[in-house]
């Protein structure tokens, strides 16, 4: 009944928009492993970014894989204000507070985009929205092949940077020890700043390589980025490995439950895996302890 | 004392409105005002007195909506019948989600995650369960009989929920000078120091939960008898989880009037907003975002906060200058 | 003879690789001082928390009036008379400060007005009686400890654990602290205390332990403890104690 080809062609496309779920999460990830805050912004943030690459090819005619090279500083430069002029003032040092905040920014962000631009759904159509690769048993989307090698590029980036530059290290110290980072002279309010900006960066690399096999509206970026928040959960908040493989396997899970169950009650199981993450082992799989 | 006697006042003067006021437009903004005020009350026990954010208050208020719903519509059960059951289901629903939440330790923004995904999965639930109506959703006959909770006059509507958030404020008040309440402030401002003087913090977590749900599942169901239709988005949706966290927060987190006081000024901010503005979609929740990361900034104590803090500011002032003459006169 | 009013028998606590606690054993009598004391990350906090509740011991057994308690919750534990302090204060900020001892008086007290009659007699007591109206961060480092001593005492316990209770206080505020903890004693109440201030050990501790590296390494009345080679050496480091007699010329 259900030919093993059938099945391996789900498993692929799981793994091929599972590496568009991993850059997100990534982004995530990041923001929590080092400013130890849950960042409810990013599914707004990644609205946002779909429509500036919705608008950066209907104005300036720019594709969305050049845009990107527009797009990423430019939302790295919003997240770093962000994070620096509105974020960090507001906590007064306070967990909850930030919640608060990045909440508050959320829902603003959101529903500018709502009052701006309505609630129609618009696509792209690019010419190469459509091609896919014939490989014999199934047929693999172009725009999703590419952006699971973009991911791979991207996350080596970071890597790169992480490992070898001084900011990277400056980084990986603050996210280890703040006190320690700061009594040794790094500017612990600017790695953080550079740090959502990183994060944010991540979100509209996504959105570029989304928006040829994606649509846009206000709440487009939401849906995704409670996938998101489900892997980093399930993955370890804070974990890179962690948000990449739980990128993989939640795509491939999420192609599987769509096949047998239909696509809402797909949601459901996604949802219902993040709450028995967070009750059961809320470190998740590479995690440090909440 | 003194505290009731505020409440009486302030319930006592609000309830003359009516009297003065006969614009429907108006008393409609009232209305709803006061259910978000009440959906606000709820929440604020909680997150407000207890520290424990929800972003999922919408699952109470959708309970309590549904329930109520459900009963009148396929079971022909009777509205204030309907409206208690709803709010035992609100409560049940909160002792649920907080006996998981809270059993498993989870705190500050797990716990916030928590709520927010089990306020949508029962969205996505209500959306296609044939129950709740699927994607149609649920509509109450008219019948504008006091007797099915249902009325003629808008002004009647009014004392009713009004009667209501008098209830929660006296609830609210209550709690504040019981041993409960302490208790709840303290698991607040540091759980480990509360547990080490004998506090158990997740019983009391829990048992605030359940008061917030019920309170907040209350304003779903008399949603529920004021606008006599229901569905996912509505009654589920993350509006209400916005909005009951909203009120309190601007008001003034942890205080007896703040989810009221909240809820007036960011309602007459939206409205304000839309006639200068022009009605689109998302132009008030767009300045409810805005507002709520601006008072986090400057007032995070909320308004009722900020007042305090104000009067005991000059009161510290006006007390101030009598030490340094006591200190001149030893010499 | 009857029981010490605590027993621990025993008692290791494991984080992973590291054991924090091994294998330590001490009691406690009523209306006596017992001092902890140790260099620092010996263990002796991971010990109180076992104690009271905070965490579960990895093996051994914690005894207290004759029942075994290991384990148990640190509410209940609080309920049964033992409180303890934190090492680092944790004030109930933006509480007053009657309203930070209230919530420990009210676990004897339902009605408020007899928990606000309580906590205002214990805030008197232990010398806060002019800032009850206070919130609780405006206090100086002296004033916290002091709230941190009344709140617990004000849940009526019979066993205290003072967890580095005179840390960060000048002598002169040691001084007038040491006389309220031997009040307390008088009262019948049983302390442990963490102590780094070996002043206030040596004339307030009946009996003394000493932790190193998670064992007892030693115990007994000041005097003998503080002869004790092993203690020097622990504090010191090896071959110190050798070296202090060879400079004084034993």
């Amino acid at each position: 009944m259900l030919s093993p080809l059938i099945l391996t062609s789900a498993v692929l496309n799981g793994l091929l928009i599972g590496a568009v779920y991993a850059l997100v999460a990534l982004g995530l990830t990041l923001i929590y492993g080092v400013l130890h805050i849950i960042n409810f912004a990013h599914g707004a943030l990644l609205s946002a970014a779909l429509f500036a690459a919705f608008f950066a090819f209907q104005k300036l005619g720019l594709d969305p894989y050049l845009a990107v090279f527009l797009l990423a500083p430019a939302f790295f430069a919003l997240g770093y204000a962000l994070q620096r002029f509105v974020i960090s003032p507001a906590s007064h040092g306070d967990d909850r507070n930030m919640l608060l905040v990045t909440l508050g920014l959320a829902v603003l962000i959101e529903n500018a985009l709502l009052y701006a631009f309505r609630a129609d759904t618009r696509t792209l159509d690019l010419a190469y929205g459509f091609k896919s690769i014939d490989l014999g048993f199934t047929f693999l989307s172009m725009p999703r092949l590419i952006s699971f090698v973009a991911v791979f590029a991207v996350a080596l980036a970071l890597w790169l940077i992480m490992r070898f530059t001084d900011t990277g290290k400056a980084i990986r110290a603050v996210a280890k020890e703040k006190l320690g980072a700061e009594l040794a002279g790094i500017d612990v309010a600017h790695i953080y700043a550079l740090t959502f900006g990183l994060g944010t960066a991540c979100v509209a690399i996504a959105a570029c390589l989304l928006i040829p096999s994606y649509y846009v509206n206000p709440s487009a970026g939401n849906a995704f980025v409670l996938i998101a928040f489900t892997i980093v959960v399930l993955g370890g908040m804070g974990s890179v490995p962690g948000a990449l493989i739980g990128g993989f396997v939640i795509g491939v899970v999420e192609s599987l439950s769509g096949f047998f169950f239909g696509e809402s009650l797909g949601q459901v199981g996604i949802f219902l895996i993040f709450i028995a993450v967070l009750l059961l082992r809320p470190r998740g799989l590479f995690g440090a302890s909440a | 004392m003194k505290a009731f006697v505020a409440i009486a006042i302030v319930v006592a003067a609000l309830a003359c409105v009516p009297v003065f006021v006969h614009s429907n437009v108006v008393l409609n903004f009232l209305v709803v005002t006061l259910m978000i005020a009440l959906a606000g009350q709820g929440w604020n026990i909680l997150g407000g007195y207890g520290g424990q954010y929800s972003f999922g208050h919408a699952a109470f208020f959708g309970t309590g909506a549904y329930t109520t719903a459900i009963l009148q519509a396929d079971y022909g059960v009777n509205g204030w019948l309907g409206f208690a059951a709803g709010i035992a289901a609100g409560a049940a629903v909160g002792a649920i989600i907080g006996g998981l939440a809270f059993r498993a330790g989870l705190r500050s923004s797990y716990f916030a995650l928590v709520t927010l995904a089990f306020a949508e999965v029962l969205r996505i639930l209500a959306s296609v369960a044939p129950i709740t109506g699927a994607g149609v959703g649920i509509l109450i006959k008219l019948d504008l009989r006091a007797q099915a909770f249902q009325f003629q006059s808008r002004a009647i509507f009014y004392l009713v929920i009004l009667a209501l958030v008098a209830v929660a404020l006296i609830i609210t008040q209550l709690l504040e000078r019981s041993r409960f309440g302490v208790w709840l402030i303290a698991v607040r401002e540091n759980e480990d120091a509360a547990m080490a003087l004998g506090v158990n913090a997740t019983a009391i977590k829990l048992g605030a939960m359940i008061v917030s749900a019920a309170i907040t599942a209350a304003a779903g169901c008399f949603y529920m008898q004021y606008f006599l239709f229901i569905d996912a988005g509505l009654g589920y949706g993350t509006w209400i989880s916005i909005e009951a966290l909203l009120t309190p927060i601007i008001g003034g987190v942890g205080t007896v009037f703040g989810a009221l006081v909240g809820a007036l000024m960011v309602k007459s901010l939206g409205e304000g907003a839309k006639l200068i503005a022009g009605d689109a979609p998302g132009l008030d929740l767009m300045i409810y975002g805005a507002v709520l990361v601006l008072v986090i900034r400057y007032a995070p104590r909320g308004i009722v906060g900020a007042l305090a803090d104000i009067y005991a500011h000059v009161t510290r002032r006006f007390a101030a200058p009598r030490k340094p003459a006591a200190e001149a006169a030893h010499g | 003879m009857a029981e010490p009013l605590l027993v621990v028998e025993n008692v290791s606590r494991r984080f992973g690789g590291l054991l924090a606690v091994n294998a330590a054993s001490l009691t406690a009598p009523a209306a006596r001082i017992t001092a902890l004391i140790g260099p620092n990350g010996a263990g002796k906090t991971t010990l109180f928390a076992v104690i009271s509740g905070f965490l579960k011991p990895s093996a051994g057994r914690v005894r207290y009036a004759g029942e075994d308690v290991t384990g148990e919750p640190p509410h209940l534990l609080a309920r049964r008379g033992i409180a303890r302090t934190f090492q680092i204060v944790q004030p109930f900020a933006g509480l007053t400060v009657r309203d930070n001892i209230l919530v420990g008086a009210h676990l004897r007290h339902r009605a408020r007005p007899a928990a606000l009659a309580v906590a205002e007699g214990i805030g008197r007591e232990v010398g806060l009686g002019d800032v009850l109206d206070r919130p609780a961060h405006t206090l100086t480092v002296a004033g916290r400890k002091r709230l941190e001593l009344a709140r617990v005492l004000a849940t009526a316990p019979k066993l205290l654990l003072l967890d580095e209770v005179l840390a960060g206080l000048n002598p002169s505020e040691i001084r007038d602290f040491v006389p309220v903890i031997r009040a307390f004693c008088a009262r019948g109440i049983a302390i442990v205390m963490i102590e780094h201030v070996m002043q206030a050990v040596m004339s307030l501790a009946a009996h003394v332990y000493v932790l190193a590296e998670g064992r007892v390494i030693a115990e007994g009345t000041p005097g003998q403890v503080a002869a004790d080679p092993a203690v020097v050496e622990a504090y010191l480091g090896r071959g110190a104690a050798a070296q202090l007699r060879s400079a004084h010329g034993h």
